[in-house]
């Protein structure tokens, strides 16, 4: 009987084997969009904390919160939340059984990436 | 062919062994996340910004307190489930298990810190 192979195999995403894709790197992207986000909430909590403690422990975080790169990674934050968002969206339109065709996959892929844009321009111009 | 339910099948499976729970998870926050994120987006910047007094004021108010309050929730509850995801695909071992409860030490405390933050502004 031929040996199982149960402990030294490729594990699930073969990065290093498949090609960039539309389908892959939209996907990819909204894990990673993730984990940036749940690190990106210790600020924001930080942000409120702070403004229930007092003033002398507002000053500082408000600062870093509104200066340049605070604004930076506070759009890019955006831009994050907009994308999960849509990329969860589009799991949870998957797992009800619609759009599972490639072509569609991948127009919802790009339109993840325009769509997430356009939303955090239009965060900045209303807030 | 084994007489076995789908449910039964499935049930203590996954990288989590939790079987499709985690999954419906995902699926009912990700949705929440889809009415919780514009208002979030909005509440939040628009609460961002203003001096010390003003904050202050913004975030006593009871809607802009009540939606940071259920977005933070269900959101950092969302991410720490997309974490987890990711920890248990990438890191494994007793490390993987670790790293699993600090992300549910961290969620869970940033949470806490999110409310307690909100009821002392509110009152």
């Amino acid at each position: 009987m031929a040996d199982v192979n149960r402990g030294n195999r490729p594990l699930s995403p073969h990065l290093q084997i498949y090609r960039p894709q539309m389908t892959s790197m939209s996907s990819i992207m909204v894990r990673m969009t993730g984990i940036a986000l749940f690190l990106l909430a210790f600020f924001v909590v930080w942000w409120l904390l702070a403004a229930s403690t007092s003033e002398a422990a507002f000053v500082p975080i408000d600062w870093l919160m509104r200066s340049f790169i605070g604004d930076l990674v506070l759009f890019g934050g955006t831009w994050a939340l907009w994308y999960h968002m849509l990329g969860r969206l589009r799991h949870v339109i998957w797992d009800f059984g619609y759009c599972l065709d490639l072509e569609t996959a991948i127009k919802l892929g790009q339109l993840m990436f325009i769509l997430a844009t356009a939303l955090a321009l239009l965060t900045i111009v209303i807030v | 062919m084994r007489y076995l339910t789908d449910r039964k099948r499935a049930q203590g499976m996954g990288s989590g062994r939790q079987g499709t729970h985690h999954h419906w998870q995902m699926i009912v926050t990700s949705t929440l996340l889809v009415v919780l994120v514009p208002l979030f987006v909005i509440t939040f910047g628009l609460g961002l910004g203003g001096t010390y007094e003003e904050v202050l004021a913004y975030f006593g108010r009871p809607i802009p307190a009540l939606i940071t309050g259920l977005s933070l929730t269900v959101g950092i509850i969302h991410l720490l489930s997309e974490v987890q995801a990711a920890i248990e695909d990438y890191v494994h071992g007793v490390a993987g298990k670790l790293t699993y409860i600090a992300a549910a030490a961290f969620a869970y405390t940033l949470i806490a810190a999110a409310l307690y933050a909100l009821v002392k502004l509110a009152l």
